[in-house]
């Protein structure tokens, strides 16, 4: 690798982060939080390989015959292609029912001390999956009761075949990246393709299963109506 | 391998039966070489790049099956997160190497290098960042004249006792803070004793760092050469580690791992294992191990303390960065000390 190609590279592999984070594509792999690191490194990454450019171009026409061939760069610096051909090109989307069946559902934990605080104003009111979990398992869905609330998520497949209200849970990148699960009771989507998303309207129910892959305890939502929506910005919980 | 300097046919010297065609090549590679240049690197690039816009379309559609998708987005998401890390460790690194005179390394740390690990394992703690900003930053140190035990002990105990990871650590295992006090704990004693064990053991031809030439010219100059080798050459082996750890995160169903919890020792096995394979960033295996509900808290920790310290991305990096007669040494031991350790802490603190 020349030196003049390794500019290049690092120009690429810079471009392709600092283009998937200015625009939402870098909320499918980590979370938002890394964004102005992300830019940070993009800039750094185009500025080494504006210098090395500079450096090569001056170099070559300084002396064109004491040839520059014993910069010789590392030859395992050509696998930065593949990222680069997976943000640019590829672009894969934010993990779905496929992750989420593979992997067992998060135990969501008491939220902080034991009280769980009303729930805000609205009807339906909008809640996390997360926070539903939490508060149908920990504390026996008081807080839920009487309420219409609504839940958005994908459909996954259970292996029994039934249909699953899923979100992944980041905590840092798509590769620690596990699912919430909530089971479906009522009028559930039937017949709607995995990965689709939807927004479920509905109230709480005291039914409960275990997650086969893990046996943690998995809360379900009465279904009433429901709707398909289009994939939020932020995919993941 | 011998440099030679550029022009000179020094060839033309040896006995004349073998040495003919080499002589003779080099008398007319120079001359080659000017007239039609032979296909460069740029070529290629430029070639690859117009061959993969083109085949796009059959490209995506080849990574279309869940498997293979959710693979390229592990793999994708990998790189990204760590892309930070790799670039602020090489900035630093950098700076070590360029900046940083070779006289402050020597006051800094004690001057016996039994006592200088501990230091330089201590000094983790500044340093907020995971894994893989440290492989070059421990290169670099040794380059400067650290002695190498005391840049190991740095390697293992910066990315598993600075602040931000036990602080994720506190808060990933809520009302249970002793997980981060035994994880801090157990980590330095791990890199310290590494540091020690290398100091009787280790020999430095173990070590092969690249020769790097670049770095004792200008000083702008040579920041910039810098931080382009580290991230081309850390960032590739980077490459390679994220492909792995992305394969394990598909081909291995969290099933399997169930029916290993209910034993203790096999328990503490598996984990250790999985924290290898996985590769999950420093900051970011706590939740992780929360979620792993149904193993101890002991085979939790060994996970915690292992993963910052071998992986399959940092086994890659280290080969990069120092030679494979290195890595393969290194990793091996610290993956049976961490998990001594670690249990030995998860026994008695847990």
């Amino acid at each position: 690798m020349s030196k003049l190609t390794q500019g290049v590279v690092l120009l690429l592999f810079g471009g392709a982060i600092l283009r998937a984070s200015v625009t939402d594509l870098y909320l499918r792999y980590v979370k938002e939080g890394l964004r102005p690191f992300l830019i940070a490194t993009g800039l750094l990454l185009v500025a080494a390989a504006v210098m090395t450019i500079w450096y090569s171009l001056r170099e070559s026409s300084d002396a064109a015959d004491e040839h520059g061939h014993e910069h010789h760069g590392p030859g395992v610096g050509w696998l930065l292609i593949l990222p680069v051909l997976g943000l640019l090109l590829v672009a894969p989307p934010a993990l779905g029912s496929y992750a989420a069946n593979q992997a067992g559902s998060v135990v969501a934990e008491p939220a902080g001390g034991s009280d769980y605080p009303p729930l805000p104003a609205g009807d339906p009111v909008e809640l996390s999956m997360v926070d539903y979990a939490s508060r149908a398992l920990f504390d026996a869905g008081k807080s839920l009761d009487g309420r219409e609330l609504s839940l958005t998520g994908f459909i996954t497949i259970a292996p029994d075949g039934a249909p699953m209200l899923a979100r992944m849970v980041l905590s840092c990148c798509a590769a620690d990246g596990r699912p919430i699960k909530i089971g479906l009771d009522g009028r559930a989507p039937i017949d709607v393709p995995a990965d689709t998303w939807v927004q479920v309207t509905g109230v709480h129910t005291g039914r409960t299963s275990k997650d086969p892959v893990n046996n943690v305890d998995v809360a379900y939502f009465d279904v009433r109506t429901w709707q398909e929506v289009a994939q939020p910005k932020q995919p993941y919980a | 391998m011998r440099k030679r300097p550029p022009g000179s046919g020094n060839g033309r010297r040896k006995p004349l039966g073998w040495a003919r065609p080499t002589a003779l090549e080099e008398l007319l590679s120079p001359s080659t070489l000017e007239t039609e240049r032979p296909i460069g690197s740029l070529e290629v690039l430029a070639g690859l790049l117009v061959l993969l816009v083109i085949f796009r379309g059959p490209l995506s559609e080849l990574v279309s099956g869940p498997a293979l998708q959710t693979w390229t987005t592990v793999f994708v998401s990998v790189l990204v997160q760590a892309a930070p890390f790799l670039a602020f460790g090489v900035a630093l690194s950098a700076v070590i190497a360029v900046f940083v005179p070779r006289s402050f390394w020597a006051r800094a740390l004690p001057r016996h290098p039994a006592l200088a690990v501990p230091a330089a394992g201590l000094a983790g703690v500044v340093l907020p960042g995971c894994e893989c900003g440290s492989v070059p930053i421990a290169g670099s140190l040794i380059r400067r004249g650290v002695t190498p035990a005391a840049a190991l002990a740095f390697l293992l105990a910066a990315p598993a006792i600075n602040p931000i990871v036990l602080t994720a650590t506190v808060i990933a295992f809520p009302g249970r803070p002793e997980m981060a006090v035994a994880r801090g704990l157990a980590s330095l004693v791990v890199a310290v004793l590494l540091g020690w064990l290398w100091l009787r053991l280790g020999r430095s031809e173990w070590i092969r760092l690249p020769h790097r030439p670049e770095l004792d010219g200008p000083q702008w100059p040579a920041f910039w050469a810098a931080c382009r080798h580290d991230v081309l050459h850390a960032g590739g082996f980077l490459v390679i580690g994220a492909a792995a750890a992305a394969t394990i995160n598909v081909v291995v169903p969290e099933a399997w791992l169930t029916s290993l919890a209910a034993n203790e020792v096999l328990s503490v096995l598996a984990l250790a294992v999985l924290a290898v394979l996985l590769s999950i960033c420093s900051e970011a295996d706590a939740f992780v191990a929360a979620s792993l509900s149904q193993f101890s808290l002991t085979s939790r920790l060994v996970f915690l303390v292992v993963g910052p310290m071998v992986d399959l991305k940092l086994i890659s990096l280290q080969t990069g960065v120092f030679g494979r007669r290195f890595a393969s040494r290194f990793a091996p031991a610290t993956f049976v000390v961490a998990v001594l350790i670690g249990t030995l802490f998860g026994v008695v603190l847990l």
